[in-house]
C-alpha cells in the first residue's frame, strides 16, 4: 500500500508526506498558512489569561478562584465582592436592572391605582411589562388575549366578574387564588327537579325558550331549603362575588357552554348538567410567593384594563 | 523512539486508534468531573429537599418513559432572562434524589424545574390529553394514554434500586428514624419501602391529581410529579448572597 518517498512529487513539484496510496495517490505536506499558526498560538495566550481571570483548575479541595470579582449588595444593604461566577454576577446584574426600574416600579407602588392608570407614562409600562408576565404566567389558561375558554378558565376580557373587578377584587384573585365550588344536584334532586332548576336559570337570562310552568317551579326549588341556589347566587341569581358564584342573569356563561349549544333543548341540557354535576374545577393559582408584590400589582393594573375596568 | 514514532501508525490500526482515542477522551472527562468529588462547596446546605414521595416517583418513571425529556429540560441556568421567565436558577441539592436527572439542554418546550404550583392540576391534565385545547399554537404531542391505570406493583423494587445508588428510602425500622430525625416523620412516612404501595394510593386519592379518586391512574403520578417539581426549596427564607459562596 504504501511506500515511504519523501521529497517533491514527480508530478507538481510540491512537497509531499510520502505516503502514496494506490500506487500515485500522495498527501501534500503544505505549511499551515502564518495566520492560523499564529492563531493558535493567540488561543493559547487566551487560555492562560483565562485560567487567572476566572475560576478554573481544581486544587485539592477547593480550586483557583481567579482575580476577577463582583460586586453586589447583600442583604444587609452593604456591599460585597466575591470572585466571580455565574450566580454572582446574576445577583449584581438584577440588582442593577431593577435598579433602573426602580423608578417605575416606586411610582407604581406607592400611587393609588386610579392615579398610575392616569399617567400615560406608568401606563405605558405597565402595558408593555404587564404583556410580558400574562404571557408567561397567565396565558396558558386565559390564553394569549385573556379572553379565556369556556368550560375551563374565566374571560378576563369582559366586564363580568366571578369574583369583583376592582383593583382590590382583582389582586386578591392574583395573589391569593380562587377556587370555586358548588355542590353537585345529581343525587339529591330528582330528573323532573333538575329539569325545572335548568329552566328557571335559563329563564334568568332569558337564553332560550323555557316553558313557564317549569321555570316557576325551579324557581322555588331555587329559593327553597332544598336546593338552596339562592344562598350562594342571590335570590335574584346575579351571584356573590364574596364566594365567586356566576351571575347567572346575564349572558356569560363559563361552565355551562349555554352560548355554543345549539337550540332550546341543548341548551337546557347543559345547564341541568352542571347543576348535577356541581363544581370543583376551577381553580386559580395563588401567585403570591411564586410573583413578587411588584409583579402582582403590575398583573392587577394590567388585567383590569383587560377588562375595560370597573 | 518519538523519533521513529509515525502517525501512519496509529492511522493504519484501528485497534491502536480506539485506544489512543478513549484514552484522549477519559482524561477530558477525568478533568470535568473528578474535581467535583473533591471539591467541598458544589452542594448547597438548604433545607427542604427530600426523596420523591412513592407517587412521584413513579411520576417520574413516566416522564422519562414518555422521553418528556427529549423537548424539556430541567434546569434553569444563573442568568437573568431565564430567571425572569422560570424563576429562581436551580441548585445542585434541588436534584441530589434525582437519578438520573433530568437537566438535558433541548428546549423544544419550556424549562420545567419549576413548574410546580405553576398551573391547577385540571389544566395538567386537560395539556396532558391535547395540549392545543388549552395552547393552541403548542407542538406538544397528546398522552390521552396516561389516563390508564397506574402499575404500582413493584414500586417497593423500583425505591430498593434508588436506595442503591444513596436515596435515603428506609427499608427498616433504623433506617426510618433515621428519616424522621432528617426530614421530619410526615415526610419519613412517605420514603417507607414496605408501605410504599399504601402510601402511594393514599396520596392519589387525596390529591385527586387527575379529577378522578376512583382509580389510581398514570395521570396521577405524572400530575403529582409535575406539581412538585421546584417546589421543595424556600426560597424567601435564603439570602442570595449564601448561594454565590458555593461558587
Ligand atoms: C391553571 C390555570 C390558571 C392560571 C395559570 C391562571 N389562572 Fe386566573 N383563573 C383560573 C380559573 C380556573 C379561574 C376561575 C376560578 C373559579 O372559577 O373559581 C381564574 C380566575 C382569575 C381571576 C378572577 C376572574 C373573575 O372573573 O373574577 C383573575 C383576575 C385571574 N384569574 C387572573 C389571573 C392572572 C393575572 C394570572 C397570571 C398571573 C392567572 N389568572 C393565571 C385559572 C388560571
Ligand atoms: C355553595 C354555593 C353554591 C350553591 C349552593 C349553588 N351554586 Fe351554582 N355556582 C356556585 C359557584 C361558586 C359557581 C361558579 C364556580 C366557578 O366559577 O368555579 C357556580 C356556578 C353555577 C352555574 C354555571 C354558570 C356558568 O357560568 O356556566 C350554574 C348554572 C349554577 N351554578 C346553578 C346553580 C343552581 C341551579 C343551584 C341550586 C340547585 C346552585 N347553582 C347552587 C356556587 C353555588
Ligand atoms: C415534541 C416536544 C414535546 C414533548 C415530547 C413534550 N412536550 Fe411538553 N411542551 C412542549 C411545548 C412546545 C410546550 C409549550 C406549549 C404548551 O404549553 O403546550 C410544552 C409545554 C409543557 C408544559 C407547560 C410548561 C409551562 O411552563 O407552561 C408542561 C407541564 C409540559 N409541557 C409537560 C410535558 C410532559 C410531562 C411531557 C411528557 C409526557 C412533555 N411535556 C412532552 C413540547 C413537548
Amino acid at each position: 500500500m504504501a511506500d515511504h518517498t519523501t521529497g517533491p512529487s514527480p508530478a507538481s513539484g510540491a512537497q509531499t508526506t510520502g505516503h502514496v496510496w494506490d500506487d500515485d495517490l500522495q498527501e501534500f505536506n503544505n505549511p499551515l498558512p502564518a495566520w492560523w499558526t499564529y492563531g493558535f498560538y493567540v488561543t493559547i495566550l487566551f487560555a492562560l489569561v483565562y485560567w487567572v481571570w476566572y475560576p478554573s483548575w481544581p486544587v485539592g479541595a477547593g480550586f483557583m478562584t481567579g482575580i476577577g470579582k463582583v460586586t453586589y449588595v447583600n442583604a444587609q444593604g452593604e456591599e460585597e465582592s466575591w470572585h466571580w461566577n455565574t450566580r454572582a454576577k446574576l445577583l449584581a446584574e438584577t440588582q442593577e436592572a431593577s435598579a433602573l426600574q426602580k423608578p417605575y416600579f416606586d411610582r407604581i407602588a406607592s400611587l393609588p391605582y386610579e392615579q398610575v392608570t392616569q399617567d400615560p407614562e406608568l401606563n405605558s409600562f405597565v402595558v408593555s411589562a404587564g404583556k410580558a408576565l400574562f404571557s408567561e404566567n397567565c396565558a396558558a389558561c386565559h390564553q394569549a388575549g385573556g379572553q379565556g375558554k369556556v368550560g375551563f378558565f374565566p374571560n378576563l376580557t369582559d366586564d363580568d366578574w366571578l369574583y369583583g373587578g376592582s383593583f382590590e377584587r382583582i389582586h386578591a384573585s392574583i395573589a391569593q387564588g380562587r377556587r370555586g365550588y358548588m355542590p353537585p344536584y345529581g343525587e339529591a334532586m330528582s330528573a323532573a327537579q333538575l329539569d325545572e332548576l335548568a329552566h328557571y336559570v335559563v329563564s334568568l337570562s332569558g337564553a332560550a325558550q323555557v316553558d313557564a310552568a317549569k321555570a316557576a317551579k325551579g324557581k322555588e326549588l331555587f329559593n327553597s331549603h332544598a336546593g338552596a341556589c339562592y344562598y350562594c347566587h342571590g335570590d335574584d341569581g346575579k351571584g356573590r362575588q364574596d364566594i365567586g358564584s356566576a351571575n347567572l342573569t346575564d349572558q356569560v356563561w363559563l361552565w355551562a357552554n349555554v352560548p355554543a349549544a345549539e337550540g332550546d333543548a341543548a341548551k337546557l341540557d347543559a345547564v341541568r348538567k352542571v347543576i348535577a354535576s356541581g363544581l370543583d374545577k376551577g381553580v386559580m393559582p395563588a401567585w403570591q410567593g411564586r410573583l413578587s408584590a411588584e409583579q402582582i400589582r403590575l398583573l392587577t393594573l394590567y388585567v383590569h384594563e383587560l377588562g375595560g375596568g370597573k | 523512539m518519538l523519533k521513529n514514532f509515525k502517525h501512519e501508525k496509529v492511522e493504519t490500526n484501528a485497534g491502536v486508534l480506539l485506544v489512543l482515542t478513549m484514552l484522549a477522551i477519559s482524561a477530558g472527562g477525568l478533568v470535568e468531573i473528578a474535581p467535583l468529588f473533591f471539591i467541598k462547596d458544589t452542594m448547597e446546605n438548604v433545607p427542604g429537599v427530600r426523596p420523591y414521595t412513592p407517587l412521584e416517583q413513579r411520576g417520574r418513571d413516566i416522564y422519562i418513559r414518555e422521553g418528556c425529556y427529549t423537548c424539556h429540560s430541567q434546569m434553569i441556568r444563573p442568568f437573568r432572562d431565564e430567571q425572569l421567565r422560570y424563576g429562581h436558577y436551580s441548585l445542585a441539592a434541588e436534584s441530589k434524589y434525582d437519578h438520573p436527572f433530568q437537566w438535558g439542554s433541548k428546549r423544544t418546550g419550556p424549562d420545567l424545574a419549576r413548574v410546580g404550583g405553576k398551573y391547577s392540576n385540571e389544566w395538567h391534565v386537560q395539556h396532558m390529553i391535547q395540549p392545543k385545547s388549552v395552547v393552541p399554537e403548542s407542538v406538544m404531542p397528546n398522552y390521552p394514554w396516561l389516563m390508564s391505570p397506574l402499575d404500582y406493583a413493584d414500586i417497593g423494587d423500583r425505591m430498593r434500586a434508588l436506595r442503591v445508588t444513596g436515596v435515603p428510602y428506609s427499608a427498616n425500622q433504623e433506617e426510618y428514624q433515621r428519616n424522621v430525625e432528617k426530614f421530619g416523620a410526615d415526610v419519613a412516612k412517605t420514603l417507607h419501602i414496605p408501605d410504599a404501595r399504601n402510601i402511594l394510593v393514599a396520596q392519589a386519592q387525596e390529591g385527586n391529581f387527575d379529577g378522578d379518586r376512583a382509580s389510581v391512574t398514570e395521570m396521577d403520578a405524572l400530575v403529582a410529579y409535575l406539581q412538585v417539581l421546584g417546589t421543595m426549596v424556600d426560597f424567601s427564607k435564603i439570602k442570595p448572597e449564601d448561594l454565590v459562596k458555593y461558587r
